[in-house]
C-alpha cells in the first residue's frame, strides 16, 4: 500500500499518495451520481406510506396500485405509443436530412443545419407554448399526432448530429463505387451506406425514443384531455405530494430505459469493433 | 472548363445537372426543415408578434414595460441568473476534478467510471428529480443519516427551497459538463507533460501551466452548455423549488396556465430566447460550438 502511495501516478512525478484526495473525491462524486436513482428501486418495494430505505416490510403494494390504476395504465400506453412513433418518424426524417445536408454542397447547408439543431438550443418551454399555439389552429391539440410531431422536432437535432457525425467519418467513395457499377443512388445508400452507419442510426433511434418518453414540458401543454402522457401525470403528482406509487413507476421507467440501452448495444454494434 | 477535349456546351450541361442533383439531395432534408418550421420557427415568430400586443389588442410595449417596472419580474430574472450561475459553478468545481480523475485512468477503468456519468445521463429527468425529493425530504434518508451520524440534531428543510433546487440541478447538469471536459482532456498529448516535468516543472506547475490551459476549450463548452440549459430549465426547479424558487420558464408557464396572459408570457419568452441566443452568439466567438453540438458542416 505504502509503496503504491509513493509510486508515480503520471508523467509529472506526482505520486498516488499526493493524489489520494482526488481519488476519494472522485469516488464520492461517482457514488452521488448513481446512488440517488438506484436507491428509489428498493424503496418502491416498501409497505410503508413513507418511503424507507431499507424497507422494514417488503411488499408489492405500490406496484399493485400502479398496475391497478386505469389512469396510470392509459398514461403509460400513451407514452410508449408516442415514443415508438416519435422514433419511427424522427429517425428516417433526421437520417435523410443528415444525408441530404452531407452530400449536397449547396450554399445554404450551414443555415439549414443551424435550423435543424435549433430545437435543442431553444428553451423547451418556448417549444411547448409555440406548439400549443400552432396545434390549436390546426386542430392537433391533445392528439397523439400532435404529440409525436412536437416530440419529433425535439428529437431531430440529436438524430441529425449523431448520423451526421457518422457520415463524416464514412468514406462516401464506397457509394460512388456502387453507383459506378450501376446501382441507383437510393440503392447504393440503402445497401452500402446504411449498414455502415448502422450504429449511429440505432443510437439516434434510441435517443429519439428516450426524448419522447422522458419529455415533460411539451407533454404538459399539448397532451391531455383523454390521453395525457406518463410524465405529465407524474409531474402533476410530484407537485402535490410524495406518492410512493411514483417510486414504483420510476423503477419501471428505469427498467424501460435500461432495456433500450441494452437493445442498442445488441443491435447497434459496429461490425468493425467486434 | 479549360479542358479542350470537352465542348463548352457539355460542360455547362454537366454543371447544371450537378447543381440539380445537389438541389435534389438537399431536398432530402426538406421534411425535417418543414417540421422545424411549422412547430418551432413560425410559432416563435408569432410569439415575438404577440409580445408587442397590449391588452387592448393594439401595438404596445406594455408587456416589456411590466417586466422592467414590476419588482416581481426583476426578482425572477435575478433568481434565474443566480441559479444558473451557481449550478454552473458547482458543476465546474465538482465535474472538473472528476473528469481529470477519469482522464488519468487506464482505458478499462476509465470506461467503468464513465458509466457512472452515463447512467444518470440516460435516466429520466423526472425520476432523478423524484429521487432527490424523496431523499431530501424532512423524514428523508439524508436527514435520517445525518442525524444518526451526529452531523445535525433536527431534520433540516432541504427541499422546496434553493438548496434542493441546486442539489437537483447540479446532479442533472453534471454529465453535460463532465463529458466535454473529459473528451478535451483525453485529447491532450501527455508528451507535453513529460516535457514539462523534464524541464523541471513541479507536478502542480505542470498541471496549471500545461494541462489546464489545454483543457479550457472543453471546460468552456461544457460550462456554456450547462448555463444555457439552466436558463430555460423548468422541471427540476418547479418540483424541488416548491414554488419558492421561481425561474423565467416557470413564470412563462404560470402566465399561460393560470392567468392565460399570452402577452406577458410571450414577452418573457422573447427575453429568454434573446438571452439564450445572445449568450450562444457571444460564446461562439470564443468557443468552438461544434464541440458542443457534436460537429456539423
Amino acid at each position: 500500500m505504502l509503496k503504491w502511495l509513493n509510486s508515480r501516478a503520471s508523467e509529472t512525478q506526482v505520486t498516488h499518495g499526493q493524489r489520494l484526495w482526488l481519488y476519494v473525491f472522485a469516488v464520492i462524486v461517482m457514488l452521488l451520481l448513481v446512488a440517488p436513482t438506484l436507491i428509489v428501486i428498493p424503496m418502491s418495494f416498501s409497505e410503508s406510506q413513507y418511503l424507507e430505505f431499507p424497507p422494514e416490510t417488503w411488499s408489492l403494494r405500490w406496484y399493485r396500485n400502479y398496475f391497478g390504476s386505469p389512469e396510470w395504465m392509459q398514461a403509460t400506453a400513451t407514452s410508449l405509443k408516442a415514443a415508438v412513433l416519435t422514433m419511427l418518424v424522427a429517425t428516417p426524417v433526421g437520417v435523410f436530412a443528415a444525408y441530404g445536408l452531407h452530400t449536397s454542397r449547396v450554399r445554404f447547408v450551414r443555415l439549414a443545419y443551424l435550423m435543424l439543431i435549433t430545437p435543442m438550443m431553444v428553451p423547451v418551454v418556448l417549444v411547448a407554448i409555440g406548439a400549443f399555439y400552432v396545434f390549436v389552429q390546426i386542430k392537433l391539440l391533445y392528439t397523439l399526432t400532435g404529440l409525436v410531431l412536437a416530440h419529433s422536432v425535439l428529437a431531430l437535432p440529436l438524430v441529425v448530429i449523431v448520423t451526421g457525425s457518422a457520415l463524416k467519418s464514412y468514406d462516401m467513395n464506397q457509394e460512388l463505387a456502387a453507383r459506378s457499377l450501376g446501382a441507383p443512388r437510393w440503392k447504393a445508400f440503402l445497401t452500402i451506406t446504411v449498414p455502415q452507419i448502422r450504429f449511429a442510426i440505432v443510437t439516434a433511434a434510441l435517443l429519439a425514443f428516450l426524448t419522447s418518453f422522458d419529455e415533460v414540458v411539451v407533454a404538459m401543454f399539448i397532451s391531455g384531455g383523454d390521453n395525457p402522457t406518463l410524465t405529465r401525470n407524474m409531474f402533476n403528482a410530484l407537485r402535490d405530494q410524495i406518492d410512493p406509487t411514483i417510486a414504483a413507476i420510476s423503477t419501471i421507467m428505469i427498467i424501460i430505459t435500461s432495456l433500450m440501452m441494452i437493445l442498442a448495444q445488441i443491435f447497434g454494434r459496429n461490425p468493425s469493433d467486434k | 472548363m479549360t479542358d479542350a477535349s470537352l465542348d463548352p456546351h457539355q460542360c455547362e450541361g454537366l454543371r447544371r445537372d450537378g447543381a440539380l442533383e445537389r438541389l435534389k439531395l438537399f431536398g432530402l432534408s426538406s421534411p425535417a426543415l418543414l417540421m422545424v418550421l411549422v412547430v418551432l420557427v413560425i410559432p416563435l415568430g408569432w410569439l415575438f408578434y404577440v409580445s408587442f400586443i397590449g391588452a387592448d389588442g393594439q401595438f404596445s410595449l406594455e408587456n416589456y414595460e411590466r417586466m422592467i417596472k414590476r419588482k416581481s419580474y426583476s426578482r425572477i430574472f435575478v433568481t434565474t441568473f443566480q441559479v444558473s450561475l451557481l449550478t454552473t459553478g458547482l458543476c465546474i468545481l465538482i465535474g472538473y476534478p472528476l473528469a481529470y480523475f477519469m482522464s488519468q485512468l487506464p482505458n478499462r477503468w476509465a470506461n467503468l467510471a464513465l458509466i457512472t456519468v452515463l447512467v444518470p445521463f440516460w435516466t429520466s429527468l423526472l425520476v432523478r428529480t423524484y429521487a432527490w425529493l424523496v431523499l431530501l425530504q424532512k423524514q428523508g434518508l439524508v436527514n435520517q443519516w445525518a442525524i444518526s451520524l451526529g452531523l445535525w440534531d433536527e431534520p433540516i428543510k432541504m427541499v422546496h427551497n434553493m438548496t434542493g433546487t441546486l442539489i437537483g440541478m447540479v446532479h442533472i447538469m453534471l454529465p453535460f459538463l463532465i463529458l466535454p471536459v473529459y473528451n478535451a482532456m483525453k485529447a491532450i498529448d501527455h508528451d507535453y507533460l513529460k516535457a514539462a516535468a523534464n524541464l523541471g516543472a513541479s507536478p502542480r506547475r505542470a498541471f496549471w501551466t500545461v494541462f489546464f490551459p489545454l483543457s479550457i476549450p472543453g471546460l468552456l463548452a461544457g460550462s456554456l452548455m450547462v448555463f444555457i440549459l439552466c436558463l430555460g430549465f423548468f422541471v427540476t426547479p418547479a418540483v424541488l423549488g416548491g414554488g419558492k424558487v421561481i425561474m423565467v420558464s416557470m413564470k412563462i408557464v404560470s402566465n399561460i396556465e393560470l392567468f392565460v396572459n399570452w402577452g406577458a408570457a410571450s414577452a418573457l419568452g422573447v427575453v429568454l430566447l434573446v438571452l439564450t441566443v445572445g449568450i450562444l452568439w457571444l460564446a461562439s466567438r470564443f468557443v468552438n460550438l461544434r464541440s458542443v453540438t457534436g460537429g456539423g458542416h
